[in-house]
């Protein structure tokens, strides 16, 4: 959904939020109704999260929020309203890869044929990356149950599995 | 493996595929064909980068949103955007006066307009359009204009569409020239009927009704359109449409109709598409509606469907009735099939022509009979229209046949795996209704799937699990299909390719394709960069493709039909061996020797016989380059017209065939109903597997897809709905019921069986490097074996889809198989 300052709609309340996101510190007018994922794609110009849904249903939008000082986690930017990020740092797929080196998941999604069309993938990623995070030695059923917020269409989630088993056999990068 | 909880669901690794008959060769080999490399778009949709349509924003742009029906079928008697109008923000409002023309995929049946003149056709039906500063203005105004209908007959079933349609006020579509028929076909071919006799005296006949309820392609990417126009107001500017479509080629020709523009002023940008599976084959409201807006306003238009106008935009599976009558003599040999087909195709023909055909003209390969008859009639009603999903019309009808197969091979005391084999039509031949099959694994593949399931000796055998989950039992089922690898014909007649492709090479060694071809996540780029690699000798990081931009790239006549890979494939062969004639030629001319004896692989130029001598492929293209002058070539892809010699007969026509065995091991829950689909093995011939990793990948979707329409999906309307209360469904006639990816259940990763994909190569002589399709096929025979290994199981036959625990519940206590519940 995207906003004006014009419109029916013009008299709705707005706020400034601060927020981080991939390092960035951003300062933004936001609508009090907005979600995180509209604040990201068409304020923030951060196109690699998608809008499948729109109500939780697909995990496309899924992307990484943490508050100061604690470990960061998967949420549904498409239900997570943006002013319910204030002062929080948020991870999206394109602050994935660090030092101009793909992340192990990209790498190892990549390597194994787990991108088809790639619309579900930022979320599925990122999903993935939450779990090595708080795992880094996954059974093949808790990444199945890890990844069961996303869903895919292309793949049949074979290979989404595989990647996700190889990127935990590597080594995280130097931080 | 376990998962921990006792259910020792089979492991999904290591499920690599076992190649069957590539040469080691191809295995080695780092990229080229049979390479198992990366996807040349894979790091930038690793790194989110890839931009889908919805990524696309321009300056001034105005959104757009639809206004649409809320009734089945009505009269529209008066439309009042006035207020709409008036409401700050709101640019332009059109409706179906705007935009009347006709319009429609398959040119006999233009049936349906951009948005709705005079009536709506059912819930969901477009009705006008607003272009507003931003969304939530435009849904204001959507919500703000005003429709006063005149309601008509509801036609909601099959039933009622065959009773219906001699009056206007029960006519779905006025093209129906006799009732609520869009198609019927009726073919024959042999003494179908006596053989039938014959059996019935001496053999065996099966004969039963089977239905396959719609079900949707749910793509993860909406489908979205961005209309911009260049040029001064009504003057002869350029209209530019970007669009999450699969055949930006006949957008290109339909938005030039219906806008009334010369095809010249139209470009159309197909981005990266996630995913369509059919769902994105043909033009829909959003794209006329953008281009229409662009060009009152002069300001570039977005229209992003909700996931809700995406399961109305539908053209999905249809619901299929079939009645089918199978017949084998006491050997096995198939005799005869005759089936009787209603397919409930909803609201618009869509490619429903094509699909009432591909109902019948699919099915007689690999497995043949000796004569077979189809009557296939497609009804209009009042519902979202149905059209092609992944194995387009052929599904429904495969899964009737080959549960056909396997009570036949019971009857007759065979394996079910032995009766396929006794009835494979063999290669290069013509088969009953006159289509010619080239090369077939069939055997190959019914060879594969037997091995690794261990068939031999675990069916029959499975039975009941150990004490304490006894309420669980587990059997497997078998089953086989063919797919087209395009047709011989296009969609409108011409003679021009089907496919064309442009390279360029120039000094700095790049090799730039251009293609028309659709990259819906299948792959088709990656295809193209291979085949440079293979003839030019460069590596990946040296090839670009630029694809489907009608401005840019030769035609292709789109992601559809399972085309792309056979005839892209050609016409990008055929554009890079000219250049590497002229690469070679020029690189024999420096060094003084014959044009064969220069080498282009890894990058380089080599001499044959010194492989000392060798300069880089970037040094060879300038070589090239000075003696010949700027370097290009083109190639195109045309088929050869065959198949049967009647009117229809080039309907399911194809250059080549692919073939298809599954295996599928269920677990079916006696008390509660459910199906674990635990384990499928399946394998299919390509031909060539170009690129191995997606053709697994496109194996693997397949039959996913499949398992999940066996057990999961199913487009419900209205009344149809359990649990809506009679007063209600009455009301939401033909509404469709929980249009969300919540409610309309697609498998997520805990569903799924775990597939263990097969690739068998035998290779076609009429597809590039011999290669066949991999997209459609492998869905086909997944649905069957699923089918079949639940009577394995439990020994009840169920004909009717989806699996639902209580359908196969009703099913089990009606053979008095269920364990009782407690309660009971």
């Amino acid at each position: 959904m995207t906003v004006s300052d014009q419109g029916p709609t013009a008299k709705r309340r707005t706020r400034l939020l601060r927020l981080t996101v991939n390092g960035d510190r951003h300062e933004v007018a936001v609508a009090e109704h907005h979600t995180l994922l509209e604040v990201l794609r068409y304020q923030l110009g951060l196109t690699g999260s998608k809008q499948g849904c729109d109500k939780g249903d697909c995990g496309a939008c899924t992307v990484l929020l943490a508050a100061p000082g604690e470990r960061r986690a998967p949420v549904l930017s498409c239900l997570t309203l943006a002013v319910d990020a204030e002062g929080k740092e948020v991870t999206t797929i394109e602050g994935l890869a660090q030092q101009g080196k793909l992340d192990p998941v990209q790498d190892a999604f990549d390597r194994c044929g787990a991108l088809q069309c790639g619309f579900c993938q930022s979320g599925m990623m990122l999903s993935a990356k939450a779990l090595l995070e708080d795992k880094p030695h996954p059974t093949l059923p808790e990444i199945q149950r890890a990844l069961s917020g996303n869903l895919c269409r292309c793949t049949g989630y074979s290979k989404i599995l595989e990647a996700t088993l190889l990127a935990a056999t590597r080594p995280e990068p130097a931080k | 493996m376990s998962d921990g909880k006792g259910t020792d669901k089979a492991p999904f690794f290591p499920h690599g595929s076992t190649i069957v008959d590539a040469s080691l060769r191809r295995q080695q080999s780092e990229h080229g064909i049979g390479a198992r490399g990366r996807k040349i778009d894979g790091a930038e949709k690793a790194l989110g980068r890839t931009r889908f349509a919805d990524d696309y924003s321009f300056p001034g742009m105005l959104h757009c949103k639809l206004k649409r029906s809320t009734r089945p079928h009505a009269r529209i008697v008066r439309i009042d955007v006035a207020a709409a109008l008036a409401l700050p923000g709101v640019h332009a409002i059109i409706t179906g006066a705007d935009l009347p023309t006709r319009y429609g995929i398959i040119p006999w049946t233009q049936d349906e307009t951009a948005l709705a003149v005079d009536k709506v056709r059912y819930v969901g039906d477009a009705i006008a359009a607003v272009a507003a500063i931003d969304e939530e203005t435009a849904n204001a105004a959507v919500r703000a204009i005003k429709v006063e209908y005149q309601d008509l007959v509801p036609v909601l079933d099959l039933d009622t569409a065959k009773r219906t349609g001699d009056t206007p006020e029960s006519k779905v579509n006025e093209l129906a020239k006799k009732g609520n028929v869009t198609k019927n076909v009726a073919l024959s071919f042999g003494p179908v009927d006596d053989n039938i006799a014959a059996c019935r005296t001496e053999g065996a006949v099966v004969e039963d009704t089977f239905f396959y309820v719609g079900t949707t392609h749910a793509p993860i990417e909406p489908h979205c359109a961005i209309g911009l126009v260049e040029g001064a107001p009504g003057g002869a500017g350029l209209v530019t449409v970007i669009s999450a479509t699969q055949v930006p080629h006949y957008l290109h020709r339909d938005l030039a109709h219906v806008l009334g523009i010369p095809e010249a002023r139209v470009r159309v940008i197909q981005p990266p598409v996630g995913g369509a599976f059919g769902g994105k084959s043909e033009p829909f409201t959003l794209e006329f509606a953008v281009a229409k807006l662009a060009m009152i306003t002069g300001r570039p238009v977005k229209c992003l469907y909700t996931r809700e106008e995406v399961f109305l935009a539908h053209r999905g599976r249809h619901p299929m009735r079939m009645r089918f009558t199978t017949a084998a003599d006491k050997q096995g040999k198939l005799k005869a099939v005759k089936s009787v087909i209603d397919l409930d195709g909803g609201a618009y023909a869509s490619f429903g022509m094509i699909t009432a055909y591909y109902a019948g003209q699919i099915l007689t390969g690999p497995v043949a009979m000796e004569s077979y008859a189809f009557d296939a009639t497609r009804y209009y009603t009042n519902k979202p229209a149905c059209g092609p999903k992944r194995g387009h019309g052929s599904v429904q009808p495969r899964f009737a046949f080959e549960c056909h197969l396997d009570m036949l091979a019971e009857k007759l005391g065979l394996d079910p795996i032995e009766l396929r084999r006794l009835n494979f039509a063999g290669e290069h031949v013509t088969l009953v209704n006159g289509q010619r099959l080239g090369s077939s694994g069939l055997l190959q593949c019914l060879d594969a799937v037997e091995r690794a399931s261990g068939w031999r000796e675990r069916r029959g055998k499975l039975g009941a699990l150990p004490a304490g989950r006894g309420t669980k039992r587990r059997g497997l089922g078998v089953a086989s299909s063919m797919y087209i690898s395009g047709t011989n014909y296009p969609i409108y007649p011409n003679e021009m390719p089907q496919s064309g492709v442009q390279v360029k090479l120039d000094r700095s060694g790049r090799v730039t394709l251009f293609s028309g071809a659709s990259d819906i996540g299948q792959g088709s780029d990656t295809v193209l960069m291979t085949i440079a690699c293979e003839e030019l000798g460069v590596l990946p990081e040296h090839v670009r493709v630029v694809s489907s931009d009608t401005d840019l790239t030769p035609v292709d006549l789109g992601a559809y039909s399972s085309r792309v890979t056979l005839m892209m494939g050609h016409a990008a062969l055929e554009a890079c061996r000219r250049l590497r004639e002229q690469v070679q030629e020029a690189v024999a001319h420096a060094w003084g020797c014959a044009r064969d004896d220069v080498l282009l692989g890894l990058g380089k130029a080599w001499a044959r016989e010194n492989t000392e001598k060798s300069i880089s492929t970037a040094e060879a293209f300038k070589l090239a380059e000075a003696r010949f002058g700027t370097l290009g070539s083109t190639g195109g892809y045309r088929t050869h017209p065959r198949g049967g010699d009647y009117r229809g007969g080039t309907i399911g026509a194809s250059p080549a065939y692919s073939s298809t065995a599954h295996i599928a091991e269920v677990e079916v829950d006696t008390e509660t109903g459910v199906i674990d689909i635990v384990k499928v093995w399946v394998a299919h011939d390509c031909g060539t597997a170009i690129a191995p990793v997606l053709v697994e990948g496109q194996i693997e979707g397949s039959t996913s897809m499949g398992a999940a329409e066996v057990f999961l999906e199913n487009m419900l309307y209205g009344a149809d709905a359990v649990g809506v209360p009679a007063a209600s469904a009455a009301r939401r006639g033909g509404m469709l019921v929980g249009p969300s990816l919540l409610d309309y259940r697609i498998p997520t990763s805990l569903d799924g069986p775990a597939v263990e994909a097969h690739i068998v190569e035998r290779p076609d002589g009429n597809g590039p490097y011999g290669a066949k399709e991999a997209g459609e096929g492998p869905l086909h025979s997944t649905i069957p074996a699923v089918v079949n290994a639940v009577y394995d199981a439990v020994g009840v036959r169920f004909f009717e889809l989806p699996l639902s625990p209580a359908r196969v519940l009703a099913g089990l206590r009606a053979k008095n198989v269920a364990t009782p519940t407690a309660a009971e």
